[in-house]
């Protein structure tokens, strides 16, 4: 048997949303939402608490009806697969198990449904490490414990489309590493990975890809890489002898200067290599030149800035 | 580096195999059921509260009646039907089957693991017929043994005291194998109001208000309204099916079991328009 470089399982296991929208009362919680994720990468769905991406999510598993527009897995409608399971694993919901049945049983009552053998209930409990509590209540799992048995819910018909939604909530630091390696896993065996998160940090260590929303519209859809590099302003940390003179040279050769803590300036506009030379020539010492990098939180912070539900008011 | 040979999803074959698969059909979803069904301890304690109360209740009530036979007048003489007697403990036991019904689904909605169901079989028609198929299923085998078990118990128990009831008798058989119907539609009806209202107590208090209160309310009306609410309401007129003789202002066996059979199919129908239509 040879194994290739991996290959998408089927090809073009592509989420296709195209104009979606979801309104309830009043409120448009998904609006007008076109994207596409795409096989073989981790795609982040990210956008703070309540910007529609749970909804989203639950337009894509056919259990919300869309008010307007459509997406499709494949090019089918969810409810048209022929054994979904097969085409699509989802965690949605970690704790929506009936807590009086055995994670065993759970995942049995799930395999039969979409002609699933029995035989790979016992390969997810171990691949997600719950085999030991296979024949214990759900009722008496840990929010951690849920999360694994859902996760080894949506592998169960080893499917070339896999959805999570926050699946690093609840889950310790080791779970938490556990779970990021598993998604980029996935995805390199050319596998359709579609994940939410509110945590920019955490995107920033799993996503190739970002689908950035706010209250329910599309804000931003590219590499994670220019996602930085688009949205984010870099700065210059600057330190040194004469910064009332520093400031003033640099303004005059176009740079945005202001005032920073202790005694030190932040400098947007021109680079480090630029500002050293500039200092070198007007005879400025300097004692410290450091390039600031915003990260994908500040860029998020930026982006979402204007479209955040819930956000704390802050005294004036 | 080595070539992965073991995949993240624990495959023993590389992800890029064809994908090929059958797919899911209406008895996958009925096996689904079936293990849902019978993996949570709600459902065999509703089942053994449903034969507990039916032979117990249809034993002591059999043991009562038949005492009372020799002191009746005429009338309660010839109205005597030591069949719907002995399976008289079957009423109460129709509470625990249509909470059965309910649970089904409304635990489903209470845990959240509706949403899972729906992910796992999309198809709102198939999900709610394999419930359908379960719940008819179980309640029918379990009100068919409380009912025989009942009706053995029972006339033993009458023997000697009053008139006793066999097999062998006109319609005998068919009152007791329409127990069996009559909880079926019950459990179908109970699984329906869950559907519906979504949440087990607001549906066991419909399910109560339907079986008794209102027949119960009726019952103290006028007989011009009192007749035909008696004949027609549903699960009044369903119950004829389980007696031998006919009581006046009843409809024929069949032609009762026919009212509560439509009506059944109707309140089933409107629990899966609405499963259909509304987000899970």
């Amino acid at each position: 048997m040879t194994h290739g470089p991996a290959q998408p399982p089927s090809a073009g296991q592509k989420i296709e949303a195209s104009h979606l929208s979801k309104r309830y009362g009043a409120t448009l919680a998904v609006d007008d939402l076109s994207f596409c994720v795409n096989p073989g990468v981790v795609t982040g769905f990210i956008g703070p608490n309540g910007a529609g991406k749970t909804t989203t999510m639950r337009m894509i598993l056919g259990l919300d009806h869309p008010s307007g527009g459509e997406v499709t897995v494949g090019g089918k409608r969810y409810r048209d697969l022929p054994a979904p399971m097969r085409e699509v694993g989802a965690l949605i919901d970690a704790k929506a198990v009936h807590p009086s049945r055995t994670a065993h049983h759970h995942l049995l009552s799930l395999a039969q449904s979409n002609a699933i053998s029995a035989g790979r209930v016992e390969e997810v409990l171990g691949l997600v490490g719950l085999e030991a509590v296979a024949g214990r209540r759900v009722g008496g799992f840990s929010l951690g414990m849920c999360q694994r048995l859902g996760i080894a819910a949506a592998l169960l018909g080893d499917p070339p489309v896999l959805m999570f939604d926050e699946p690093v909530n609840g889950l310790d630091p080791e779970g938490i590493v556990w779970i990021r390696q598993l998604m980029r896993g996935l995805a390199a065996e050319g596998r359709t990975v579609f994940v939410s998160s509110h945590l920019m940090s955490e995107m920033a260590l799993t996503a190739d890809h970002l689908i950035v929303i706010g209250q329910g519209k599309l804000l931003r859809d590219e590499g994670a890489g220019e996602f930085v590099e688009s949205s984010a302003h870099h700065w210059v940390l600057v330190r040194g002898a004469r910064l009332d003179r520093l400031s003033a040279e640099l303004t005059g050769a176009g740079a945005q200067v202001r005032p920073g803590v202790d005694e030190s300036l932040e400098v947007a506009g021109l680079d480090s290599r630029a500002i050293g030379e500039l200092a070198g020539a007007k005879g400025l010492i300097l004692y410290e030149l450091a390039t600031q990098h915003a990260s994908l939180e500040d860029a998020f912070m930026d982006l979402t800035r204007d479209s955040t539900d819930y956000r704390a008011s802050v005294a004036a | 580096m080595t070539t992965a040979t073991t995949t993240t999803a624990g495959l023993t074959r590389p992800a890029v195999s064809a994908r090929e698969y059958r797919a899911a059909r209406f008895t996958d979803a009925l096996r689904s059921e079936w293990t849902k069904a019978r993996t949570v301890p709600s459902t065999w304690w509703a089942l053994v509260a449903a034969v507990v109360l039916g032979i117990g209740l249809g034993a002591l009530i059999s043991a009562l009646a038949a005492h009372q036979y020799a002191k009746g007048l005429a009338s309660a003489r010839a109205a005597w039907d030591p069949t719907s007697v002995s399976s008289a403990g079957l009423a109460i036991a129709q509470l625990a089957i249509g909470v059965l019904g309910v649970l089904i689904v409304t635990s489903e909605y209470s845990s959240g693991a509706i949403r899972t169901g729906l992910t796992a079989v999309p198809r709102r028609g198939r999900f709610l017929a394999a419930k359908a198929v379960v719940v008819a299923g179980l309640t029918f085998v379990a009100v068919e043994v409380t009912a025989f078990t009942a009706f053995f118990i029972g006339q033993a128990l009458i023997s000697g005291h009053a008139p006793t009831a066999s097999l062998g008798e006109t319609d005998v058989l068919r009152a007791l194998v329409g127990c069996g119907l009559e909880g079926a539609l019950i459990g179908l009806f109970g699984l329906a109001l869950g559907g519906l209202v979504r949440n087990a107590a607001g549906a066991i208090t419909v399910l109560v208000a339907v079986l008794w209160v209102l027949p119960g309310v009726a019952a103290a009306l006028p007989a011009s309204i009192q007749h035909p609410v008696e004949k027609f309401w549903p699960t009044q007129a369903g119950g004829q099916v389980t007696d031998v003789i006919r009581q006046a202002n009843t409809l024929p066996a069949w032609a009762g079991f026919g009212v509560m059979f439509l009506f059944v199919a109707i309140a089933l129908s409107a629990a899966f328009f609405t499963l259909n239509r509304r987000d899970a």
